[in-house]
């Protein structure tokens, strides 16, 4: 499947994603998920700005996204689909029903949030969703950069990550 | 905000701890570390990211650093920008942008980070290797 990776990453697209995952990839495209985003101008320019010109930025809401998922699953290049939170992941994975990997790249601290590793934090309902998730097949695991070891939801829960 | 030399005039913000390191070879080469204000990413979400920067901008800094061009320092530091014209930004900071930028005092902060950047195009080059060094 082209779309070789579901990131969730409150920063979207930035270092760890253009340059850490991205040039080990050969990264054609990037599926931005995002509702404001893909409702402003001014962001979508400001993260197209962000990536080299070899790459190929989508923005899209996550009904969009939903609707898009094939289209993007026939793309010969290697893509990433990118959301900020947990919830536009679990909403997009309802919609499509083509969702088959999850990977927590970062989620930082917010008030209400719960450390689980370095760059994870989750507030009780987004572990409820991410453990919905799994509860419908989707492997579910935490990994900011390749080389690292990728870390089951369980773990990842259980704080034993690192 | 003082402008003595002790007093930041940039923030360099960086992955990691490189804005530390950069920040300490300054210091160590010309003796002018404290000109400038080191951020690193760790640990941050965007959304602190962008409001750290915020308060660093409010404080008076309105020249700024950062590595990456698509690194989420720079993504936090375009959205901090907003409304702040008088703000710039220099990308894919270097130690000898930043050595130009701390003795360039007889400039404005932001007319100094203007000045630093062909100097930091210029650190870079290529020795040996069966080429031409340039």
């Amino acid at each position: 499947m082209p779309l070789e990776l579901f990131r969730i990453d409150d920063r979207l697209i930035h270092g760890q994603v253009v340059v850490g995952w991205g040039q080990p990839m050969r990264l054609g495209f990037i599926v931005l998920v995002d509702d404001e985003v893909a409702a402003s101008e001014w962001e979508r320019e400001l993260y197209r700005m962000g990536v080299p010109p070899e790459v190929d930025v989508v923005f899209e809401t996550v009904e969009g996204a939903a609707a898009r998922i094939d289209e993007f699953a026939r793309d010969p290049r290697p893509g990433i689909l990118l959301t900020g939170d947990v919830d536009s992941m679990a909403r997009l994975a309802q919609a499509c029903g083509r969702v088959r990997t999850v990977n927590l790249g970062g989620i930082h601290h917010r008030a209400g949030r719960a450390q689980r590793l370095r760059y994870v934090f989750l507030a009780p309902e987004e572990e409820q969703a991410l453990r919905a998730l799994e509860q419908t097949g989707i492997a579910v695991t935490a990994q900011d950069v390749p080389g690292a070891r990728p870390v089951p939801l369980h773990d990842v829960l259980a704080g034993k990550g690192e | 905000m003082s402008n003595g030399p002790d007093a930041p005039r940039a923030i360099v913000a960086a992955h990691g701890d490189l804005a530390a390191g950069l920040v300490s070879a300054v210091e160590r080469i010309t003796g002018r570390g404290a000109m400038l204000s080191a951020m690193s990413n760790v640990a941050l979400g965007a959304d602190e990211m962008e409001a750290a920067m915020r308060a660093r901008i409010a404080d008076g800094l309105h020249a700024i650093f950062t590595d990456l061009p698509s690194g989420s320092w720079t993504m936090a530091t375009r959205r901090a920008m907003r409304g702040n014209d008088h703000v710039v930004l220099v990308t894919g900071v270097n130690l000898a942008a930043l050595l130009e930028f701390v003795m360039r005092d007889d400039l404005a902060p932001a007319d100094a980070a203007r000045a630093c950047i062909d100097r930091a195009r210029g650190a870079i080059s290529l020795v040996g290797g069966g080429g031409r060094a340039s």
